[in-house]
């Protein structure tokens, strides 16, 4: 049956169009149900016994949600117990319209196997499609759609009704009038939380309901609170005529009652507006769009030192007006900043957020207030039944709106993460809370691996390189299984050397574009904490098929050079191939050989070759003014058990690993010329900009007060002086004075070549540079290896691959991730020193001074790579006499003055009086600044501004 | 706003076609009486109208003359109303200048040109509404004006746009899907022998991937060429009817 589609359309331009569609209706989509013998289907989804006990309905039943439920209720149809369900395709399209989140996880539901989900394309039925009447709404069509569909569904099952004792189509919505017409036409209709708390076998479902707009007014009191926002449309308007502003929102860390908004403008000029006061923030959450007017000259303030924390009991209480009154503290004019209130919100960027249970006083209250462990956000009120379990208990809580009359937004309750202080739900939280995708892979996504038992067919071996007799081998850390680069060295009959890298051929397994690509596009990178790994790519690939494990044949990607006795490159040749690892050495394995004078087989031999030649690469290197620069890295001895810390040992490093660094460099400069050469407009690079050189000042002046001199112009004199700078009688200094230099740098990033024009990589003092070396964890090497693949014509190129600005927002999104994989990293490693600290009891340790700032001093702690901050004042206590030097700088306090990169004493110990925020607590004992007790803060140690830079 | 979804995961297409089914096609032949030939096609929402002159001797610059055969003049033009905006489109104009060249070398391929030497056929093609596959509706147009008109062919030219969209090709595209940015292909087909009239394509696409497009535009081409010939036989029995015969 053919039908004709006619609507009207505004196009971009404004004009309206008039686009007419043919639609043909079918008599060929099948149901889907294992009951019907009518349809004439292959497979079928929806299960004969959909059993889903519910006090509601006693007879199997299939459920339709309508599309604000699976918008709003999503959380409740991942939940396993929620199978055998229809999505219409009325319902699937209009998700895919409102919410690409929701409707990313809707189909990941619908792939799923055991959730019996079921797609039942209605729109193209022939029974079931209805065209749009006249006066009604898009909205009210397509309920009338579900309507029609549900009908046709129990119309259809009804015919089969003695052999299914009784299955029914049960329709899931919200919208009371959609529930009543559906009434009317004789349909099984239930609320969304009717249905859920009707489930007998889950009582605990119910928590993970979302509110709904018409719930709210129950749980809040009448008493506006804010003003309203503005519409859409206005906002827009007022942002075209440059009355209002539009921003991103971002809360103060410090000080709950302040944010600031950070406008974009044209190029480089962009502007903040400060947002001070309940009333003014209006609701705004951290990171939303938001919408500001700026307020009028007089009204302007200047941001508050003060510290601020929500204290609120959950009443919506007047304590606020009076903290506010607290902010408006007389400021000097030049303070002032502009300041502005939110009128509306563009876009909320909600997530879900881990936080705690604030077990509200009254014992059979089901409202708490939940706080998150992200100071930024705004304390939620939720529903909960199961309060005294999930006190104490990290979890997930989901806003769901935040109405005008409430003092805190409202939100549902997600999901119960474990124990708070308990190491998985630690690293749950610091995964979800660094935005790290961390869930295992979707089965879309395991389908794209390849099938096991996995062999080189004959075909690859065609169209690769048999290199294979090559004495290749690996060198990593300990208990490394992802082992993504092998070497070789051997010498030629002309007298000059061969040398190989071999990167696992990553791009071979996962192609572009498929659910597999897709995922690792999106994770960027691996993440590794301690003792974890969230892999980029499943498994079977990162620790298997990838991995250029010993004595398995395994694809490569190689880059192969002729080097003379010189290091010089002579010739440089890239080539997909077959190799078989004759060993995986770590670094004090292959250090051992190589000492070993004994030994004298063909891998120790290959590996003297590499080491000699990596020396010379190194020297030439550094005379180029590449930087060595310093930063401690901690690495735990796990117990093989309990997986708790028992020691903590700062990196050592070897020869071997700045021998296999020497090659990786290498290489990857080598394939970033070539990749270059042969697309310079969407070649992926990276660069390493130069640092302003204001960014130095604190590295001189420390160098400075134990007169040494550090020149700054370019990188070449910074390295040389930092090699020179040496103080007699303190080994440590220089070490000291690189890490500081390391924290002078910018951040190093990827970019694409057509997009910029500044390809310089300052710390590697290279002119140009990529990631080639590490595809199993990195998405940014895949990118390269396809990009090489298509230069050297061993694969096929895809349109994305050669868009520019579509690699340049992929590069984004890798900046982003790998950004925020350092500071999960971070964050990881600072839990672990604290429970290593607790397990420790107090310890007294010698640390220098690393900065000196107004009223307190940072010491680094070399043995454990700790730092923390000595406060010198408190709230409560009375300062001691402090006086601030901006020159030197230096501190005095009292009678002692503190210098930069002086030695002190200071003891060591777990604070946790706040459960939520457990810290370091550190306190000076040496030099005695008091006779009391001095009363020293700490600051959480993750806290601490570091500034690492991954320079390779 | 997310964009068009040009294939479901169920397979469905946007106008509910799977994606090797065709556009609904149907076509009458002879529509006009004073031409030597006519035909009328629809394939879904795009029209055309075919008119056949010819074989008649050299009009207009003589020097044109072939000696050995035909001489096949082309014309392509779009109604001023046959899309959503009305446009004046001059004659002439590169778009259809560029399409009148595609169907001379089509029709080159399949008509009997030998057999008229100094002689010429003039085809006349009229989109008369678009909505996609400008190209294929006009050579299938023609095809059967050109059989109306009684000029011997080597077989039906029949002709069919395919896309490629998510490593599926998709037979017949609309113009909702010709314009979202789908690598699209046109291919003329002398279905019985398999031979290629014509081939065209000017969008981005992998090697790899050219060889299963071709052959799906082939099977379509052949899809088309059935409904093609059913026309003709219907036509002949009315005809034949109406003679008496």
């Amino acid at each position: 049956m053919l039908k004709s589609k006619t609507f009207v359309k505004k196009t971009r331009s404004g004009g309206v169009m008039k686009v007419v569609r043919e639609h043909y209706l079918r008599d060929d989509i099948w149901c889907g149900s294992e009951v019907c013998t009518e349809c004439k289907q292959e497979s079928t989804v929806l299960q004969k016994d959909a059993c889903m006990e519910s006090s509601l309905c006693s007879y199997p039943h299939y459920l339709v949600p309508d599309t604000n439920v699976v918008l709003h209720q999503i959380d409740i149809l991942e939940d396993p117990v929620i199978c055998n369900v229809i999505i219409l395709q009325t319902v699937l399209q209009e998700v895919r319209h409102r919410s690409a989140p929701v409707y990313k996880r809707l189909k990941d539901i619908i792939h799923e196997k055991e959730k019996h989900f079921y797609t039942f394309t209605n729109e193209h039925h022939r029974d079931t499609f209805i065209e749009r009447e006249p006066g009604e709404s898009a909205n009210d069509r397509n309920d009338r759609a579900i309507r029609v569909a549900v009908k046709w569904y129990s119309q259809h099952l009804k015919t089969f009704e003695s052999d299914t004792d009784g299955l029914k189509v049960v329709l899931l919505t919200n919208d009371q009038g959609n529930k009543q017409k559906a009434q009317d036409n004789g349909l099984l209709v239930y609320k969304c939380e009717e249905y859920v708390k009707s489930l007998i076998a889950n009582p605990e479902l119910v928590d993970r309901l979302a509110l709904s707009s018409d719930d709210k007014s129950e749980i809040t009191s009448s008493k506006v609170l804010f003003p309203e926002h503005f519409p859409l449309s206005r906002i827009q308007t007022g942002i075209k005529s440059g009355s209002f502003l539009q921003g991103t929102f971002r809360a103060s860390r410090d000080n709950y009652l302040e944010a600031t908004v950070f406008v974009q403008g044209e190029g480089e000029d962009s502007t903040e507006v400060l947002i001070q006061g309940l009333q003014n923030l209006n609701r705004a959450v951290h990171q939303d769009v938001v919408a500001v007017q700026l307020l009028p000259r007089s009204e302007w303030v200047a941001p508050s030192s003060v510290v601020l924390q929500d204290e609120g009991t959950g009443k919506d209480d007047e304590d606020a007006e009076e903290e506010e009154g607290n902010l408006r503290t007389a400021a000097a004019e030049a303070a002032r900043k502009p300041t502005g209130k939110v009128v509306g919100v563009i876009k909320r960027n909600w997530r879900p957020f881990c936080g705690m249970l604030n077990v509200s006083q009254i014992k059979e209250s089901t409202r708490h207030l939940f706080t998150p462990a992200d100071r930024r956000i705004p304390r939620i009120r939720i529903e909960t039944r199961q309060a005294s379990t999930l006190a104490g208990q990290r979890i997930m809580v989901a806003i769901d709106g935040w109405p005008k009359d409430s003092r805190y937004p409202n939100g549902h309750f997600v999901r119960s993460l474990g124990g708070a202080g308990e190491k998985e739900t630690e690293e749950e939280v610091l995964l979800l809370e660094h935005d790290v995708p961390h869930q295992a892979f979707s089965q879309a996504v395991l389908s794209f691996l390849p099938k096991m038992p996995w062999a080189i067919t004959p075909e690859d071996m065609m169209k690769r390189e048999d290199l294979r007799p090559l004495t290749v081998c690996s060198v990593d850390p300990p208990g490394c299984t992802d082992i993504d680069d092998a070497l070789h060295c051997r010498e030629l009959e002309n007298g000059n050397l061969e040398v190989g890298v071999h990167i696992a051929d990553v791009s071979h397994f996962i192609r572009p574009g498929n659910a597999l690509d897709k995922e690792a596009a999106n994770r960027g990178t691996t993440v590794y904490l301690c003792g974890k790994r969230i892999d980029m790519v499943p498994e079977l690939l990162s620790s298997n098929l990838c991995s250029l494990r010993s004595n398995v044949d395994r694809l490569a990607f190689s880059c192969i050079w002729e080097i003379n006795h010189k290091a010089e490159i002579l010739k440089t040749r890239f080539t997909k191939s077959v190799i078989n690892s004759k060993a995986s050495l770590t670094y004090a394995e292959a250090q051992m050989r190589i000492d070993d004078t004994n030994k004298n087989d063909d891998i120790t031999k290959s590996l003297r070759g590499l080491n000699k030649l990596a020396k010379i690469l190194k020297r030439q290197r550094i005379e180029k003014g590449a930087l060595t620069l310093s930063s401690l890295e901690v690495r735990f001895h796990m117990d093989s058990e309990t997986h708790d810390p028992i020691d903590l040992q700062t990196k050592e490093l070897m020869e071997t690993n700045s021998m296999v660094e020497e090659f990786m460099l290498l290489a990857n400069i080598s394939v970033a010329q070539k990749i270059y050469d042969e697309f310079p407009e969407c070649a992926l690079l990276r660069k390493h900009p130069a640092p302003p050189p204001s960014n130095y000042d604190i590295l001189i002046k420390a160098a400075k007060s134990k007169e040494v001199e550090v020149h700054t112009d370019s990188a070449k004199a910074l390295a040389d002086s930092l090699d020179a700078a040496k103080v007699d009688g303190f080994p440590y200094f220089n070490t000291l004075l690189r890490i500081l230099a390391t924290r002078c740098m910018m951040q190093a990033v990827y970019f694409c070549s057509g997009m910029d024009s500044d390809f310089h990589h300052y710390g590697l003092a290279s002119p140009i540079y990529t990631h080639f070396t590490s595809p199993i964890r990195r998405y940014a090497d895949i990118i390269v290896h396809r990009l090489l693949a298509v230069a050297i014509g061993a694969d096929t190129t895809y349109p994305d691959l050669m868009d520019k600005h579509k690699q340049s927002a992929l590069c984004n999104n890798l900046n982003y991730r790998h950004k925020m994989s350092q500071y999960a990293q971070r964050a990881s490693v600072a839990f672990h020193t604290q429970l290593f600290f607790k397990s420790r009891g107090i310890l007294n340790e010698e640390g220098f001074i690393l900065f000196v700032r107004k009223n307190a001093i940072i010491v680094l702690i070399p043995k454990f790579g700790l730092e923390g901050t000595v406060f010198f004042d408190s709230k409560d206590k009375v300062s001691p006499n402090i006086v601030f030097e901006e020159e030197g700088p230096t501190l005095s306090v009292e009678q002692h003055k503190f210098h930069i990169f002086d030695k002190v004493k200071v003891t060591i110990s777990l604070d946790d009086s706040n459960i939520q925020h457990q810290k370091i607590r550190m306190a000076l004992i040496e030099p005695v600044v008091r006779k009391t007790k001095t009363e020293l803060l700490t600051v959480k140690k993750n806290k601490t501004p570091k500034k690492q830079q991954k320079l390779c | 706003m997310a964009g068009l979804e040009l294939l479901s995961d169920q397979g469905y297409r946007l106008d509910g076609r799977k994606a090797t089914e065709l556009r609904k096609l149907q076509a009458r032949m002879g529509v006009f009486t004073q031409a030597d030939g006519s035909a009328y096609l629809e394939q879904g929402n795009t029209k055309a109208l075919a008119v056949v002159y010819g074989p008649h001797e050299m009009r207009g610059s003589r020097s044109r003359t072939l000696h050995d055969r035909a001489v096949i003049n082309c014309q392509y033009s779009m109604a001023t109303f046959s899309t959503a905006e009305r446009k004046r489109r001059p004659h002439g104009d590169r778009k259809s200048t560029e399409m009148s060249l595609h169907l001379k070398q089509t029709f080159e391929a399949a008509v009997m040109t030998q057999l008229y030497p100094r002689s010429q056929i003039d085809i006349y093609v009229k989109i008369l509404q678009s909505d996609g596959g400008n190209y294929s509706v006009c050579v299938n147009a023609a095809t059967l004006a050109v059989i109306d008109a009684g000029i011997p062919m080597r077989d039906y030219v029949c002709a069919c746009t395919v896309g490629f969209v998510d490593e599926t090709p998709l037979a017949d595209l609309c113009y909702a899907e010709e314009s979202g940015g789908v690598s699209s292909l046109a291919l003329a087909l002398l279905p019985r022998g398999g031979q290629i009239a014509l081939l065209q394509m000017d969008a981005r696409l992998h090697q790899d991937h050219l060889e299963t497009l071709i052959e799906a535009a082939m099977t379509a081409c052949k899809g088309v060429s059935k409904v093609l010939d059913e026309v003709v036989r219907q036509h002949l029995q009315e005809a034949s009817v109406l003679t008496g015969e």
